[in-house]
């Protein structure tokens, strides 16, 4: 019988997936959409995410309308009613495209899931495989400071952060981002996501560490880098598959949360989830301005978690990863089940 | 059982002296902005500034200035500049609201949670677990404030299915209480009703395989208590823990949910103070709330070695 590879065998498994399919191909239709920005502003909407237009009318069927009327309401949904201007309405008082906001915004919600669940999967790999390997003090080190991360509720610690440092900025050494930066939101998704997946890897490692083909690197005279980077990393990678694309769920609606709050992602950047904030104030006279942003995100979310799961089950047939389940560490954010 | 105590204790306190650094540091020390200027919101005025550089110690070093903030936080000296506020004492007021709303979440979570996940477990693969699962997936990716949103436009604004305002004690009008409070339980305890079906789902899975369920076949027992006296009990174990952690993580979905509702409570005020920058509650929010969990779970974790010898023990073997 022909040998396959494991990744070839979980390939397989996940092409007869039919849901996790299916979600994906919805994810990557949310990921075009988003892409095609640009085009809809320039061609169809003839505006800008930040442009506001709080005095203009717009032509529908041949009638004058205003974009904001004296209220201060905005105009509904157009749908293609003008050539696409106003598909979604206007947002509030300044009278920006609703339509183009939705996709600049979902730019920005996926760009700070990916990079920062990217960053953490880098600083906890890192922190895990060091401390996983070296065990005695570089383990007592790393392990008991990301404990007092992990003893800090989540939410709180991402608040207070994103309030601090939305009202006075960052300066760590070299490091300066401005108060108003999208780095912010990001590196701070990152810093409280890190300890959730450092810990199980760092398991992961001590187990793997005493396995055979490690002791045969160590007999080949391989160094400590090379045995972590060269043997362990490529043993640990479906597990990090399967908490990246669980974390960027898990990330997404926490930089949403903090949007939404004012401590995220801030203006002129704009988010799904400070789109909602600002549709909030006029829920009762415009739904859809909540309605909207909020069904992209629990889409968006939907589709990675889904897929995630069909990643996990095709790579990990017998769950590995749901023994850290089992202590309640990676289940506490409902990052794998 | 004493040393075992006394080192949980120790433990926790080395944790809080930890968090309490971490938030004088978030707060005072990271930003690069003054944090005089920060502490005084939106409307600083140079006086303003200049008398809490003065009260805060802004001048001093910085063990001193992390004394001088841990000592305002505990002496309920903090004030709102935004209001002229004391902070603690809003706090305070909040805590009847805030624990109403988690207690309640928290039942319907529970109750919810081990129902999905036992019936799950027990037709796996069947077409009710399928529908399920999909359920609980989809509880896990909403966003909790806008379905707060969603559910007051149209449940409470458009239907007036449920009353609108704030919050009403329960020693006044128990009805009122729970008609007030109905929609924020439901609302926070969804997503935990998707994450506790599934953890309960895969915990009964994997206790179907043990030895001692199928001594209990065995036996001759039915089907049905094998199943609820044998595989779900001792897959409860499990979730208890997992309730003693998220019981205290609560309080940041109560922030959102007090806010959209306007439930006068902790939530509420935070939300508040996070919209106006309000830096003083926040940071006394912030470190009350990491403290209840921190002892709570400190607590759990106690009452756990009590009840069973074997977390002890496997503390000693770690």
């Amino acid at each position: 019988m022909e040998g396959r590879s494991p990744w070839y065998l979980a390939y397989r498994r996940l092409r007869r997936n039919r849901v996790a399919l299916a979600f994906g191909a919805l994810f990557l239709a949310i990921v075009l959409f988003v892409l095609a920005a640009p085009l809809w502003a320039s061609r169809v909407a003839d505006t800008g995410p930040n442009e506001t237009h709080t005095t203009e009318r717009v032509e529908v069927g041949g009638e004058q309308r205003e974009v904001v009327n004296r209220e201060g309401r905005p105009i509904g949904p157009l749908w293609l009613g003008a050539g696409g201007k106003f598909f979604l309405g206007a947002d509030g008082r300044l009278g920006r495209d609703e339509m183009v906001r939705l996709m600049y915004g979902g730019r920005t919600s996926l760009l700070v899931g990916f990079l920062s669940t990217l960053i953490a999967t880098l600083l906890a790999t890192t922190l895990g495989l060091l401390a996983g390997y070296y065990r005695g003090w570089a383990d007592t080190v790393i392990s008991r400071s990301l404990d007092v991360i992990w003893a800090f509720p989540v939410t709180l610690l991402a608040i207070a952060l994103g309030l601090a440092l939305a009202t006075g900025g960052l300066q760590i050494g070299p490091l300066e981002l401005s108060s108003g930066s999208i780095w912010i939101p990001i590196l701070i998704i990152a810093f409280v996501y890190t300890p959730y997946m450092a810990r199980p890897i760092r398991g992961e490692v001590l187990a793997l560490r005493e396995k055979e083909f490690v002791e045969a690197a160590v007999a080949q005279g391989a160094g400590p880098l090379r045995v972590m980077f060269g043997e362990l990393l490529p043993n640990l990678l479906s597990t990090l598959i399967v908490f990246f694309t669980l974390g960027v769920a898990q990330n997404m609606l926490l930089e949403s949360m903090l949007s939404f709050l004012g401590v995220g992602v801030q203006a002129p950047n704009t988010s799904w989830g400070t789109m909602i904030g600002d549709g909030f104030e006029l829920i009762s006279t415009a739904p859809l301005l909540t309605v909207v942003p909020g069904t992209m995100i629990l889409l968006t979310v939907l589709a990675i978690n889904i897929v995630g799961d069909g990643l996990r089950d095709a790579l990990d047939p017998k769950s590995k990863v749901r023994i850290e389940a089992r202590t309640g560490i990676a289940e506490r954010k409902g990052t794998a089940v | 059982m004493a040393r075992f105590v006394a080192k949980r204790i120790v433990g926790a306190a080395v944790v809080l002296f930890a968090i309490s650094v971490i938030v004088f540091l978030i707060f005072n020390v990271i930003p690069s902005s003054d944090p005089a200027q920060n502490l005084a919101g939106k409307n600083a005025t140079p006086t303003l500034v200049a008398s809490i550089t003065e009260e805060w110690g802004l001048d001093e070093p910085l063990p001193q200035q992390y004394l001088t903030m841990m000592r305002k936080i505990f002496t309920g000296d903090l004030i709102s500049y935004e209001g002229r506020e004391d902070v603690n004492e809003r706090i305070l007021e909040g805590v009847p609201a805030t624990f109403s709303l988690c207690i309640g979440a928290a039942l319907i979570w529970m109750f919810f949670g081990i129902l999905f996940g036992y019936l799950s477990a027990v037709r796996a693969g069947g077409l009710l677990d399928r529908a399920l699962t999909m359920v609980a997936v989809t509880g896990i990716s909403i966003p909790v404030f806008w379905l707060a949103a969603i559910f007051l436009n149209y449940l409470t604004y458009q239907l007036e299915l449920f009353p609108s305002g704030t919050y009403v004690p329960l020693t006044e009008n128990p009805a009122e209480w729970a008609n007030h409070l109905f929609l924020p339980w439901v609302t926070l305890a969804i997503g935990f009703i998707g994450i506790y079906s599934r953890v309960l789902r895969s915990n009964m899975l994997d206790a179907m395989n043990e030895d001692y369920v199928r001594t209990a076949r065995a036996k001759g027992l039915s089907e049905h208590r094998v199943m609820s006296r044998h595989v779900l009990r001792n897959s409860l174990v499990p979730i208890v823990t997992l309730f003693g952690l998220d019981f205290g993580a609560l309080l940041g979905g109560a922030i959102v949910v007090e806010g959209v509702f306007n439930l006068d409570g902790i939530g509420l005020y935070t939300f508040e103070s996070l919209v106006n920058q309000d830096l003083p509650p926040v940071m006394a929010v912030v470190v009350f709330g990491a403290f209840f969990i921190v002892l709570f779970n400190a607590l759990v974790d106690i009452a756990y070695a009590f009840l069973d010898p074997r977390v002890k023990l496997g503390e000693a073997a770690r």
